[in-house]
């Protein structure tokens, strides 16, 4: 395959950046689509020229260190698909692809397609866990939780945390991220007691690291790789309501 | 043989309370000094990684009152390996009412090792997997349940109880979450200082402790030296020295080989792990490969053409013509064999030529009875995202082909070598999870890498490092002590020189050379002659890549070239380490398969008289020789006898 790439390079978070082109020519649809970026690097490398800068580890979809919004798409155009699971067999010969990073002001550029999403950490220490000191646990079958209950919770649980909602969303709100970890854990029973203020203090710090509001778009639920569904910022409105009407602030 | 390693003394003492097995435990935490609530505060200890041991680790620490700083290279702790984990956890529960014990659990993975890993340290590790699941649950982990809503468990390669906890093909993610969230808990509480995007490039050693760490900001290329009173390694496996395996793409040696090269030894490093399941390996651009979860084999079937060449599509192949290798060879546990013993016997049957896919090097897992027994839906439920995936990578639909599957290195047994207490030969250095090389011997079950980790992170550490600190704390020092000052000078003149070379090969073209030689002659299979061979390539690509590497840009700033550069470097001393270790040791155990070792049906010999040893390795200096400590294992509650599991 011949393709054309167009990727944004920019030297550190103060540089002002650009989209440069580069052109591959023996790209073979098994790669990658970050190894189709490892081969361009080599030959970036070998020319004495700076290679790409972008983030990825595990490149099984599930440690959510990549991203990179791939014709205009957060992890490109297959649904339910990181952007290291993405292969050159989504794209066409002759293909012209822009690769930008994710673009929202709380994730700082912090060179080419690399970011800073130390935010998404912050707002789990604002409250996205149960308090459990290690060694102060029941016995496991001690609290029988209903299948249906643990399902919810598992399936909110897969978040990634990689970002690519916000990314996505014109408004440049984390809703989704925070309301997969509000579900995850409201609807388990040892995620009651801390219900009400684990929500509110998740949105404070989510509106203080500069994330925009819901507006229902959708845009979010859409790109998420694991599928995320959308009702699970209704479970945060909800228990953002809730906590809010017991008296919370 | 000498000309390549010399000896020293052996290790007397591990550690190990006297008494009978089962209280040693309690004896130790009787024993060990306790350190004051009021005074933890004044005490603090570097933890080095965020997976599984080191963010139950610190968050634990942090509980427990001590100053904690934690470091990883990732930019969150939450991306750190342990998440990417599928299968499940071990636990001696015995839900299942199916004759499960403690002593069981330690039973099979002593055997399991294949009579090669400490029984003290592996007792330990049974008695407190019950803990783990409580612990878990408690913090919300979402482990798969059944209707009455109780935790469902399913079995694993190498055993015959159902004692694997899961949360569907996640479960790493969903454990590694769990600590994750335990820790971000302790950095909010101030408990915890967190360091994201540095790698720790050197060890401190201080008057003979271990007091520090020399970490390189990967954003801005700063090199500082942080100090504390103890130092924990939890920085995972080495299996990315043979460049394509299972771990992630960042995974490296460079913090327990600095220490090694600082003085702690490093313990059986042939030992590593080729996992059956991974999908085949599709080109030369290939970066990484991808593992498919050993659970999978509860349900399909391996199989491959019984006659040399037979190309058909596989679901024209008859039931007449199909081998179903593994259960004709070991029909006691069939397809559940545990994963060296699958491993080898894929190699036999591709080097026969009877493989499959393209270049022959690959088997089939096949779905097709278990669709029509549990039906697709039952079999989408419990496999669907394992689906998902392969489905993505190989653009074949595994609910209509078989699957097909080579084996791949996927995990460390070996590491730095710990006492009891998991501290390692320099005072003051502990080393939990992966990193370490106590409890799995020459082999690891499914499902024991997660229990290994979180065992050690959030109950045998924060209990044993109370005994080292109760001697705290220790003489304050900071960047003008000379030996810390020797360690970040050292690193700076390292790296300077990476960037100088200037030369025309790149990085990965060194790793990926380096890679095939280790998967060529110290993989699956090894002989003496190949491994001598190995030793000689290493070094002539280890002496042609400090004059000929490429590394672009600068220190100041991000460059992932220059990280690579660093991890690369470690890689090819560790591999002639690996070489060295898996020559010397002319038995076949566990993963480590010597073909001149074998018995007549090709299975693994053990030579118990001359190797049930641990192999500890001292530094020899830069131009020196390493230096073998034998550590004796003795099995008191295990009797020692050839595997079989026929």
């Amino acid at each position: 395959m011949k393709i054309t790439l167009r990727v944004w390079r920019q030297k550190n978070s103060d540089a002002k950046g650009q989209m440069v082109s580069y052109q591959l020519d023996d790209i073979s649809p098994d790669m990658s689509f970050l190894e189709m970026l490892d081969v361009l690097n080599e030959r970036l490398t070998l020319d004495g020229e700076d290679p790409i800068a972008f983030d990825s580890d595990c490149r099984e979809g599930i440690c959510g260190a990549c991203g990179l919004v791939i014709n205009g798409l957060a992890h490109g155009p297959e649904g339910l698909t990181t952007t290291c699971q993405l292969q050159m067999r989504s794209f066409n010969d002759g293909d012209v692809i822009e690769v930008e990073p994710w673009r929202a002001q709380p994730f700082t550029v912090l060179k080419d397609l690399v970011v800073e999403r130390s935010s998404f950490d912050r707002i789990i220490q604002a409250g996205g866990y149960i308090t459990a000191p290690t060694g102060t646990a029941p016995e496991a079958h001690a609290t029988p939780v209903a299948k249906t209950d643990a399902d919810r919770a598992f399936d909110a649980a897969t978040c990634i945390g990689c970002g690519a909602c916000v990314a996505a969303c014109p408004n440049g709100s984390a809703s989704l991220f925070l309301g997969a970890k509000i579900t995850h854990l409201a609807s388990l029973p040892q995620g009651q007691p801390e219900r009400d203020e684990r929500a509110l203090n998740m949105l404070h710090q989510h509106d203080e690291e500069g994330f925009g509001g819901c507006t229902q778009i959708g845009e979010c639920t859409a790109v998420c790789p694991v599928g995320i569904p959308l009702d699970m910022i209704s479970q945060l409105n909800h228990d953002v309501l809730g906590a809010l009407s017991r008296g919370g602030n | 043989m000498t000309e390549l390693f010399t000896v020293g003394e052996p290790i007397a003492d591990t550690k190990a309370p006297a008494g009978p097995i089962s209280e040693q435990w309690d004896t130790r935490r009787f024993e060990a000094r306790l350190v004051n609530p009021a005074n933890r505060r004044k005490l603090s200890v570097i933890v080095v990684g965020t997976g599984l041991a080191g963010a139950s680790a610190a968050a634990t620490l942090g509980e427990a009152g001590y100053h904690v700083l934690n470091y990883c290279y990732q930019d969150s702790p939450r991306r750190a390996h342990s998440i990417a984990a599928q299968g499940g956890i071990n636990a001696a529960k015995n839900y299942r009412n199916d004759g499960d014990s403690i002593h069981r659990l330690f039973y099979d993975t002593v055997k399991g090792g294949d009579y090669r890993s400490r029984e003290s340290n592996v007792y330990r590790l049974s008695q407190v997997s019950v803990e783990i699941i409580d612990q878990c649950v408690a913090q919300g982990v979402p482990f798969a349940r059944e209707y009455g809503g109780l935790l469902d468990n399913r079995s694993f390669g190498g055993v015959q109880v159902s004692r694997t906890f899961y949360a569907r093909g996640q479960t790493g993610q969903q454990l590694l979450l769990g600590a994750y969230q335990a820790l971000e808990r302790q950095i909010a509480a101030g408990n915890v200082e967190t360091y994201t995007r540095h790698e720790m490039l050197e060890l401190v050693v201080v008057d003979d402790r271990a007091r520090g760490i020399v970490v390189r900001n990967m954003v801005t290329g700063e090199i500082s030296t942080h100090f504390a009173d103890a130092v924990v390694l939890a920085t995972g496996g080495y299996g990315n020295a043979y460049f394509l395996s299972t771990n992630a793409m960042g995974c490296n040696v460079t913090a327990t080989w600095r220490a090694h090269r600082k003085g702690a030894l490093f313990a059986n490093p042939c030992f590593t792990q080729i996992h059956p399941t991974c999908i085949p390996v599709s080109g030369e651009h290939q970066s990484k490969l991808t593992l498919m979860s050993e659970s999978l084999r509860n349900d399909g079937r391996i199989w491959v053409p019984k006659e040399l060449g037979d190309k058909r599509d596989p679901r024209e192949i008859p039931e007449e013509d199909r081998d179903y290798y593994l259960e004709r060879r070991y029909p006691a546990f069939g397809n559940l064999v545990p994963r060296d013993v699958a491993s080898r016997a894929a190699k036999e049957v591709c080097d026969e030529g009877r493989g499959v896919g393209p270049g022959g090097m690959g088997v089939y897992l096949d779905f097709a009875d278990a669709i029509r027994r549990m039906g697709r839906q039952a079999v989408k439920a419990k496999y669907g995202n394992l689906f998902d995936m392969y489905q993505k990578i190989t653009d074949e639909n595994p609910y209509e082909v078989p699957m097909r599957i080579f084996p791949a290195v996927h995990y460390t047994m070996g590491g730095l070598w710990v006492d009891y207490d998991l501290q390692a030969t320099i005072p003051g250095l502990f080393v939990i999870g992966e990193a370490n090389f106590s409890d799995h011997g020459a082999n690891r079950l499914g499902a024991s890498a997660l229990m290994q980790g979180l065992a050690d992170g959030y109950f045998v550490l924060p209990n044993t490092i109370n005994d080292y600190l109760a001697d705290g704390p220790f003489e304050e020092v900071d960047e003008s002590n000379p030996q810390a000052a020797a360690a970040q000078e050292a690193v700076q003149q390292r790296i300077d020189k990476l960037l100088s070379i200037n030369g025309n090969r790149t990085v990965d073209s060194f790793h990926r050379e380096l890679g095939k030689i280790l998967w060529e002659y110290c993989g699956m299979e090894r002989n003496a002659e190949g491994l001598k061979k190995a030793i000689g390539l290493i070094r002539d690509l280890r002496a042609e890549f400090w004059t000929s590497v490429k590394v672009t840009g600068e220190n100041e700033e991000l460059n992932q070239t220059l990280e690579r550069a660093g991890r690369v470097a470690d890689f090819f001393e560790l591999g002639e380490l690996m070489c060295i270790d898996a020559l010397h040791r002319n038995e076949s155990c566990g993963g480590h398969f010597r073909s001149e070792s074998q018995t007549e049906d090709h299975e693994a010999l053990r030579d118990d008289e001359n190797y049930a040893y641990v192999a500890a390795w001292g530094w020899g200096g830069e131009d020196g020789k390493p230096i073998l400590h034998k550590e004796d294992l003795e099995y008191d509650y295990v009797e020692m006898k050839q595997r079989s599991y026929k």
